[in-house]
Parts: C-alpha cells; sequence; structure tokens
C-alpha cells in the first residue's frame, strides 16, 4: 500500500454522496483503489453525464486536431460553422519543420466552410464544393481533408459524395471524414475514424521505396514542444530509418510510402492502435508498444528495436547510444534527485499520457498517487487483454470498424510465428499492451474521465506536490496552491520524450515542486494560522 | 510558409484564418458575470470544452462550463433527458445561484424548444429550494459572431430577470458590453465617483480576473447579483456601449421576424426606461460623451481625480504626437471596438488604412463613416473579414503597426512590423484580463502602448540603436 493517511475508499464515498443515486452508480465504476496483483475492471469510454463539467472534447477534436493537425501538407477543410474550426486554429504544440521556408505548410491555416443559417436550412453541399474549389485554386495543395462537424451530418450534407465529386474534378486527393462532435463518446472516437480515413484513402499510395537497412514507423507521436524532433535524433543516431511518423512532423508523402518499412512502434496506444492492427493484416507489418517518455524506458525502447531486426551491429550502435545518453541524463538526475525525491504526483491527461509520464516521476524518486485518463479505453487501463470482453455500446458501434483484407500483392509478414516466438521469449511482445493499472502501486486511486468537481476534491484532500492535466483545470487546481503542469502542451516547455526530454522534465518538475509562491498568500501582517482544508463531515 | 501572393476569386465561400469566434462563446462570458451561476451550452460536449479552453487561455483563471452532452441518440429523439439530467447534476454538484443556457449549433438544428424544457423542469422541480434561476440565451453558432451571442445573452438575462413594476429607483444601469476585467474596474470606479447608485453588468471583473484564494470557491466569487440584475426593471436610465452590438445576428438570420432587442432597449420597450447608447468610450471624444452622460445623472461635476486623468491624457497625445502622426495602421476585431479604436486613431494622428471585422453586422463603413463624418469616406471598412483577406491587401496599404488580437500576429510577422494587441483572444502575451481600454486611463494606456510599439520598432530597425528618442 501506498502511505498515505488519506483513506482512498472514504474519498470515494465521500464524493459519490454528492451526486444523485443514479450518476453515483455510474461513477462508481469508473473510480477504482488500485491493486495491481489483480486488476480490476474499470468503467472507461463511457458518455460523459449532462451537466458534468469533463476535460474531454469531441469528435471532431481527435479527429481534425490530434491525427491529421500535425501534417503540413495538407488542407484540413472544416464543414461546419466558424467555432469548430476556429478553436482548434494552432492550439496544440505540435511543430513541424518544413525543409526549406518555401515548403507547403498549412498548419498556420485555419480553414472553415462558416456555415450560415442559410446554409442548416437549405444545405451546405454547394458551399463546400466552392470551399474545396478556392483552397485548390489559390494554395494548390496535393491533399485536402474535409472535416465534418456536428451539423452537417443532421441536416444531410454528404461530405464524401463531395469528396469524390471534387477528387475527381480537380484531380488530387481529397478525402472526407464523418466527425461530427457528438458522434462517441470523446475525442478517442475521432482518433478512430481517422486511423480508418488514413488507411482507406492514404496508406499504401506511394510507390518509391525510402532509402534504409533498419526501417520503422513511428505511431502516435504528435511532435508536441519538439518530442519528435528529439526522437528523430536519437534514431538517427542509432541508425534507424524512420520511414514515417503518425502525426507529428509528418507529411502525406511519409504516410502514403508508411507500408514499405519493417516495424511499427506504437507510442500513443489510444490514438492509433488502429492502424498498427490494420496495417499488420494488410501489409505483414508487426508491431509493438515503446514508451519513449522516461530514460529508462527510452532505452528498453529502442533496445527493443534492435532486438527486433536483431542485428549484431545495430545492437552495439544502440548501446552506446544509450551509454552516452545516459551518462548526461544521469548527471542531471543526481542534481535534482534530492529536490523531488518523496514528492507526490497526479496525472490526469489524455489516453497515454497519465500512464507514461510516470516513469519520468519514478524516475525523480516521485509517486503517483493518483492519475485516469481523459479519453482511454478499458485496454489502456486494464491492458489489450480485456479488449474481447469490452462491452460495445451504441456509442462504439457508431463508428465504423473497417474490414481490412491481405493485400494481394504487397502483403509480406515481415517475420514469421516462429521468429515472433523466439522475440517473444526475449521479452519483445508483439501486438500487446498492458495498460496503465499494472505499473501503479496498490492502493493508488484510478478514476477514468476526472470530473471537475472531483478533481477538486482530490486536491483539497490529497494536496500533491504536482498535478499534470491541461489548460483547462491549471487555474483552478493553482488556484489551490498546488502546481499544474501540462501535459497537453507542456506549458511552453518541452521536449519531455527521449533522453535530452528527460533532461528538460527533471529541471521544470524540481523547480516546479519547490516552488514558495503559496507560502505568500498570507500577508505578513495577517497573523492567524492558516488552517489546513479539512475532511468535509 | 507565409506567402500572400495569392488572391481570392470571386466570392469566398471558405473562410481561410477566421477574425470571429462562435456565439455560446459570447454567452459564457455573460453567465460568467452573474453571481453564483454556472453556464450550460445545450448541444455537444466538444462546444463547450472549446470554449472554456478559449475563455480559460485569454484570461488565465478557472471557467467552468457544463454541457448536456448530446449524442446520436439525442439527436433523433431531442434532447429533454440530456436537458433535466445536466441540471440537476450541476444542482447537486455547485448548489449555483443561477443556471445559465445557452443553445449551440446543434440543439438550433434540431430545432430544440429550450424555454419548454425550461419551463417543464421548473414545474418539475416546483417548490426545490435548491431550483436556481434559469436563464436561457439562443445562440446558435451559425448565426452572427461570439460578440453577438454576447450581447443575446445580455438581453436575454436582463428580460428574464429584471422586476416588473416596480417603483422606479435611484440607480442606473451600464451594459458595458464585451470589454476587459480591468476595464469593468474602471468604470465602476468612475461611476462610483459621481456617487451614482448602478447595477453594471456583466460583471466578471472578479470572477474572470480573481486573487489568489486560501479557500477554494466551487464557484468563483464575483459577478453581478442576481438582486441586481432584478433591479435594472425599476432604474431611471440605461447606457449601454456600442453602435452595432447584435446586429450581426439579426442580418445573418433567414427568419428575419425574430428580431432581438438590446437589454437596454427591451428595458426601454417593456420596462419604460430611458436608454442612452453610447460608443465604447475609448478616446477622448467618445469618453467625454460617457462622462457627460454620468454628469447629467448624478448631477455632479466630474472629480479632480477624473478630470486630471483626461488633462494628462491630452498633454501626452500632445507629447506623442511625433510618434503617431501620420503612420498607417491595420485595425481588426469585434465592430463596437474597433469603432472606438479608429476614433482613437482619428485623434493621435495614425491613419487607419484597413479596418475590419469578422462581425457580420454589414454596417461598420456606414457607422464609421457618419462618426469621422467622412475623414473614413475613402478607407477600407469591410464587415466579414477573415485574416487572410486581410493578408492579401496588407502589402499594398503598407501599415506601419497593426491593432487587434492575437490571432492577426502572423501577419504583422510577416511584415515585419508591430502588432498592439487589444481586446480577445489575446493568448500570445501575459496580462490579457488587465489591458485596459476605456474611459481616459484606458485610452491613455492604449497611447502608451501604440507609441512605445512604434518607438521600439524604429529603434530595433535603426543601424544606430539609438538609446534616446
Ligand atoms: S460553431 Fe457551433 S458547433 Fe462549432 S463550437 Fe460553436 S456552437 Fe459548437
Ligand atoms: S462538438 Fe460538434 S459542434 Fe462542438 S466543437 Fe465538436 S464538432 Fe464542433
Amino acid at each position: 500500500m501506498i502511505h498515505t493517511e488519506i483513506d482512498t475508499q472514504r474519498w470515494k464515498e465521500e464524493v459519490l454522496k454528492k451526486y444523485p443515486k443514479k450518476l453515483a452508480k455510474k461513477r462508481e465504476k469508473s473510480i477504482v483503489v488500485n491493486d495491481s496483483d489483480v486488476i480490476h475492471p474499470i468503467q472507461a469510454n463511457v458518455r460523459t453525464a449532462p451537466g458534468i463539467i469533463t476535460q474531454r472534447g469531441c469528435t471532431y477534436a481527435g479527429c481534425k486536431g490530434v491525427i491529421l493537425g500535425p501534417t503540413r501538407d495538407i488542407i484540413n477543410l472544416v464543414h461546419g460553422p466558424i467555432g469548430c474550426s476556429f478553436y482548434a486554429w494552432l492550439t496544440r504544440r505540435n511543430q513541424t519543420l518544413p525543409p526549406t521556408p518555401e515548403s507547403e505548410n498549412f498548419m498556420n491555416y485555419c480553414f472553415s466552410t462558416d456555415m450560415q443559417d442559410s446554409n442548416i436550412v437549405f444545405g451546405g453541399e454547394l458551399k463546400l464544393k466552392q470551399a474545396v474549389r478556392e483552397v485548390f485554386e489559390i494554395f494548390k495543395p496535393k491533399s485536402i481533408g474535409i472535416f465534418s462537424t456536428c451539423p452537417v451530418g443532421l441536416i444531410g450534407d454528404d461530405v464524401h459524395a463531395v469528396a469524390r465529386e471534387m477528387k475527381a474534378e480537380l484531380g488530387i486527393n481529397i478525402f472526407g471524414f464523418s466527425c461530427e462532435g457528438y458522434k462517441g463518446v470523446s475525442q478517442s472516437a475521432g482518433h478512430h475514424i481517422a486511423n480508418n480515413g488514413l488507411m482507406k484513402h492514404v496508406i499504401g499510395l506511394g510507390n518509391t521505396i525510402p532509402e534504409g537497412k533498419y526501417k520503422v514507423n513511428m505511431l502516435g507521436d504528435y511532435n508536441i514542444g519538439g518530442d519528435g524532433f528529439e526522437l528523430e535524433r536519437i534514431f538517427e543516431k542509432c541508425g534507424l530509418t524512420l520511414v514515417s511518423s503518425f502525426s507529428g512532423n509528418s507529411t502525406m508523402e511519409k504516410f502514403e510510402a508508411a507500408h514499405h518499412a519493417d516495424l511499427n512502434v506504437v507510442v500513443c496506444h489510444r490514438s492509433i492502435n488502429y492502424v498498427a492492427e490494420m496495417m499488420e493484416k494488410k501489409f505483414g507489418l508487426p508491431w509493438f508498444k515503446v514508451n519513449f517518455t522516461g530514460a529508462e524506458a527510452t532505452a528498453k525502447s529502442f533496445r527493443k528495436i534492435a532486438e527486433y531486426f536483431g542485428d549484431q551491429e545495430l545492437i552495439d550502435r544502440v548501446e552506446a547510444v544509450i551509454a552516452e545518453e545516459m551518462a548526461l541524463v544521469n548527471a542531471e538526475l543526481e542534481k535534482v534527485y534530492d529536490q523531488t525525491k518523496g514528492k507526490v504526483a497526479m496525472l490526469f491527461v489524455g489516453g497515454s499520457r497519465a500512464h507514461h509520464f510516470q516513469e519520468l516521476f519514478t524516475e525523480l524518486g516521485m509517486s503517483t498517487l493518483s492519475a485516469g485518463y481523459e479519453f482511454g479505453h478499458r485496454d489502456d487501463y486494464e491492458g489489450r487483454s480485456v479488449i474481447p470482453t469490452i462491452k460495445v455500446d451504441a456509442d462504439s458501434r457508431n463508428i465504423e470498424e473497417l474490414d481490412i483484407e491481405q493485400d494481394e500483392t504487397r502483403y509480406n509478414p515481415r517475420k514469421t510465428e516462429e521468429e515472433k516466438a523466439a522475440l517473444a521469449e526475449k521479452g519483445i511482445e508483439f501486438n500487446s499492451y498492458d495498460g496503465m493499472m499494472k505499473d501503479m502501486l496498490k492502493g493508488a486511486l484510478i478514476i477514468d474521465d476526472l470530473s471537475h468537481y472531483e478533481m477538486e476534491k482530490l486536491i483539497e484532500l490529497y494536496h500533491p506536490d504536482v498535478f499534470c492535466a491541461g489548460i483547462k483545470e491549471k487555474f483552478c487546481v493553482q488556484k489551490m496552491g498546488i502546481p499544474l503542469k501540462q501535459l497537453h502542451s507542456y506549458d511552453y516547455g518541452g521536449p519531455y520524450s527521449g533522453f535530452e526530454g528527460a533532461i528538460n522534465f527533471y529541471k521544470d518538475i524540481a523547480m516546479i515542486v519547490n516552488t514558495t509562491i503559496w507560502k505568500k498568500i498570507k500577508a505578513p501582517w495577517e497573523r492567524e494560522v492558516t488552517i489546513e482544508a479539512e475532511y468535509a463531515a | 510558409m507565409e506567402s500572400s501572393t495569392t488572391k481570392m476569386p470571386g466570392s469566398a465561400a471558405s473562410v481561410r484564418n477566421a477574425c470571429k469566434l462562435c456565439s455560446p462563446l459570447g454567452a459564457s462570458l455573460v453567465f460568467k458575470g452573474i453571481h453564483g451561476c454556472i453556464p450550460m451550452i445545450h448541444g455537444s460536449q466538444g462546444c463547450a470544452t472549446y470554449i472554456r479552453r478559449y475563455i480559460i487561455s485569454h484570461f488565465k483563471e478557472p471557467v467552468d462550463i457544463a454541457s448536456t452532452n448530446f449524442s446520436e441518440e439525442t439527436t433523433i429523439f431531442g434532447g429533454h433527458k440530456n436537458f433535466n439530467l445536466g441540471l440537476d447534476n450541476i444542482i447537486r454538484q455547485y448548489r449555483p445561484e443561477v443556471i445559465g443556457i445557452s443553445s449551440a449549433c446543434l440543439s438550433e438544428t434540431i430545432g430544440e424548444d429550450v424555454n419548454r424544457l425550461i419551463k417543464e423542469y421548473r414545474q418539475m422541480n416546483w417548490g426545490s429550494e435548491l431550483l436556481p434561476e434559469l436563464v436561457y440565451a439562443s445562440t446558435p453558432g451559425y448565426q452572427g459572431t461570439h460578440i453577438d451571442g454576447f450581447h443575446e445573452t445580455v438581453s436575454a438575462t436582463i428580460s428574464t430577470l429584471a422586476v416588473k413594476d416596480a417603483k422606479v429607483g435611484e440607480h442606473i444601469n451600464i451594459f458595458s458590453g464585451f470589454v476587459s476585467p480591468q476595464d469593468i474596474r474602471h468604470l465602476k470606479e468612475i461611476i462610483s465617483s459621481f456617487g451614482l447608485d448602478y447595477v453594471l453588468f456583466p460583471d466578471y471583473s472578479d470572477s474572470l480576473d480573481n486573487p489568489n484564494w486560501e479557500k477554494y470557491h466551487l464557484i468563483p466569487p464575483g459577478g453581478t447579483l442576481v438582486s441586481d440584475i432584478k433591479r435594472t426593471g425599476a432604474a431611471r436610465g440605461s447606457i449601454e456601449f456600442g453602435y452595432i452590438l447584435n446586429e450581426g445576428a439579426m442580418n445573418t438570420r433567414v427568419n428575419k421576424a425574430k428580431q432581438v432587442l438590446t437589454a437596454g432597449e427591451w428595458l426601454e420597450v417593456n420596462r419604460n426606461i430611458p436608454y442612452h447608447r453610447i460608443g465604447m468610450p475609448i478616446g477622448i471624444k467618445e469618453t467625454d460623451k460617457f462622462f457627460e452622460l454620468l454628469e447629467w445623472f448624478s448631477n455632479k461635476p466630474t472629480s479632480q481625480k477624473l478630470k486630471d486623468e483626461r488633462g494628462r491624457l491630452i498633454d501626452s497625445y500632445v507629447d506623442g504626437h511625433k510618434y503617431t502622426f501620420g503612420k498607417r495602421a491595420i485595425i481588426y476585431g469585434e465592430e463596437d471596438l474597433v469603432i472606438g479604436m479608429v476614433l482613437l486613431l482619428l485623434e493621435i494622428g495614425i491613419e487607419p488604412v484597413l479596418i475590419a471585422s469578422g462581425g457580420t453586422g454589414g454596417r461598420l463603413k456606414q457607422m464609421i463613416d457618419e462618426l469621422t463624418e467622412g475623414k473614413t469616406k475613402d478607407v477600407k471598412i469591410m464587415n466579414n473579414m477573415d485574416f487572410e483577406s486581410m493578408n492579401e491587401m496588407a502589402d499594398e496599404l503598407k501599415p506601419d503597426i497593426i491593432i487587434g488580437h492575437s490571432k492577426g500576429y502572423y501577419i504583422a510577422r510577416r511584415l515585419n512590423i508591430p502588432l498592439v494587441r487589444i481586446g480577445f483572444p489575446v493568448h500570445d502575451r501575459f496580462g490579457a484580463q488587465r489591458l485596459q481600454h476605456l474611459g481616459y486611463q484606458g485610452t491613455m494606456q492604449l497611447f502608451d502602448r501604440i507609441v512605445n510599439a512604434l518607438i521600439e520598432y524604429k529603434q530595433e530597425n535603426s543601424p544606430i540603436g539609438y538609446k534616446y528618442i
């Protein structure tokens, strides 16, 4: 058990008591006291109750913002009223590096059909077509993606038909996404829709075989704060070729050629495991899970990749890189360790980061008392082995499952079943992810889709040294006297991936958990003793 | 890639880099200005999340907005179940005094009758002491922009809560529009200095810019009290800032019959309260109008302190004129803010070369020409603008400075000229909630910032590196 005076069970009861009965019953299943030996089921990926202030966004946000947002040479045209497009305009900190200043980069733009009352009443297809023609004429992009927001499906606009028609007319790749915000429970539904779209319309189109001996795709890094650049650096240093990254610092051309790689490594399981699975079925590329957050985790992941290719030369080179990088990492860790050890963190974010970042806190000698995802599924908590037992509800049924078949000419299993089995012996588990719970302490509180109200209660009673979430939570938590580290955007910091990322994170956390500003809330002339937040009776 | 060489053919169907946000955002801001209020957006969860995120990144404060979280099923069978559940859940968690409900694109598209839902909910919960005031504003994102949502909500709140048939009081109403928390604080100081009793709505000067707390508050303190909103119905007069106000929504509606009055107009028509509409008090001339009104209402002269502020402002106009005179500016933003800024710029000798708004009212040019008595006759003044259109026009206009919110930064960067940030959203500079625009004091702040931006530009681009300018 973790050492804490807070009785987690009691916390849970206190919080649930406040809710109306039905809601309490629902939330109860999403709050689990962890037991790493026996994994308890948790309710996840179910719709947030109305009136609950959630961290979650919408399906459109997951589709447009997350997966295709970081790709610089596609025009993402949002079909809908203006808000949805405006709010997703350059609000994530994913970075991109066009080869020359003149190279295409549409990421700075926000394109919308800006539906008006008249379009809602009379239909918006004509306007959409005109908008596609316009952006083509002005920017001459090679691809255009059309993203539907809430009203589109309801008024019966067929974005797919428009996309097909425009593709024929303009001769470039144009495809649509039915990612209306209400379709799914959270962003996660949008990830799935985007994965499907990439598979249907993009991956496999490229015929040029990329050069390189060890060819890898990295799935699920979005180059937030330059994470992808740091990882590119390590890949290169190790002599590995990154054929494509889904989707940090990416281009359509690289996506199109992804099937020429020999391995998919999955960073964020939640957002992109579908592509990994589908590519395996269609092209025979195996995938395994990696984690590049945390220096040890990064080292371990690169060892796994080297082992997969099995070439001694590569294995040695990777070891040399790790030795060199770890020396720097350890030097920094030594400097901060005394300031961070024993401190407490909480992480509520995303669909993988709440798990991955625990590695960094462990390296800092800190413990994670409570964690949960914003849009994770049960498999992200309990491991992929639960997938067959997950109940498919109306919301999940709403998202298309593509029927993928082996590609007649291009299917090529990179490893035989025997080779895979041999690698499994060495600890390389394919198609597998064990989830967050197994890595967490016994007694830790795991909460899915933490509500704003629950967050306040958590902080009030636990007083963690750092709380990790996003900008929506930041100022609320900080008003409560606890520093909040943004793990979506990294607050202006980063990168936090790879070795240099670990060093950055160590420094930032050491600074954050030792801040003294809150001691100054009371002016020196205010003499009463501060009353600690008490447990609500 | 930061090119501007491309031209938009014909009438635009696509908006490239919008200069407007959607109406439920405006609604949420107003609801944040009611004491003890939790805003709830009736529609999909994503809108509430995006809107929260956006408001938070500007104000850097907690902003809780609930949603009724439509699913596919809700879009087919209607939102009443979600609506009731949403209210129940908010009430149990937050015990709010008011729940401010706004619609969004989805609920409007399916034609949800929210007023009926409210009526039913009230009936179901009649007598419950927890039942808060329920205020509803209709704010489809496809009619007008965030500013229309703002004014619609001010008006809806007043028409829902303002008392009827009460004895006329001594107080006046101030509907100050979408201004910064610092602006609101300053306005309150000004009005108090005249010894006037007043109701200012919406007052988010605390709720969107709170001090750090010793004790956590579920609903951030601040906001116009419900009791105060009620007594707007018994005021002896209303002052409303803005010449365009909610014309954007009205202009874009297919069903033109659905005309909405602004709060001031509504009180005049329905409560017989005299109504004074003036522009945002930016610049000397427009601020004078405001002070004249306050002197008239209070029957007192402006205090020496404020007179001195005016005097200092004029003094600085004189001193700073050499830096501003003849400079060319692009200005963009909400229509009423832009109008105020243009009037200020003309006072300080800056020539507006492009005056743009994403607002959809359609009368920006007419209004500005009227107010400037034709001085801007040949200036490009445009509604329905987006940033790419401005970007394309920018080179030819040879501006020295751009004035507007953060979203136009890329144009300033490409042209290598300064951007003075005003209004909303400002998420690439610190302290947006404390930016001041109104009154002599606010004008002084704006003037200082404009002058310093021009000086800094000159300094940084001079080969000599003057330290003495
Ligand atoms: S434009 Fe409409 S659909 Fe989009 S965020 Fe605003 S309210 Fe929601
Ligand atoms: S929920 Fe729908 S309307 Fe709202 S932001 Fe998402 S797509 Fe747009």
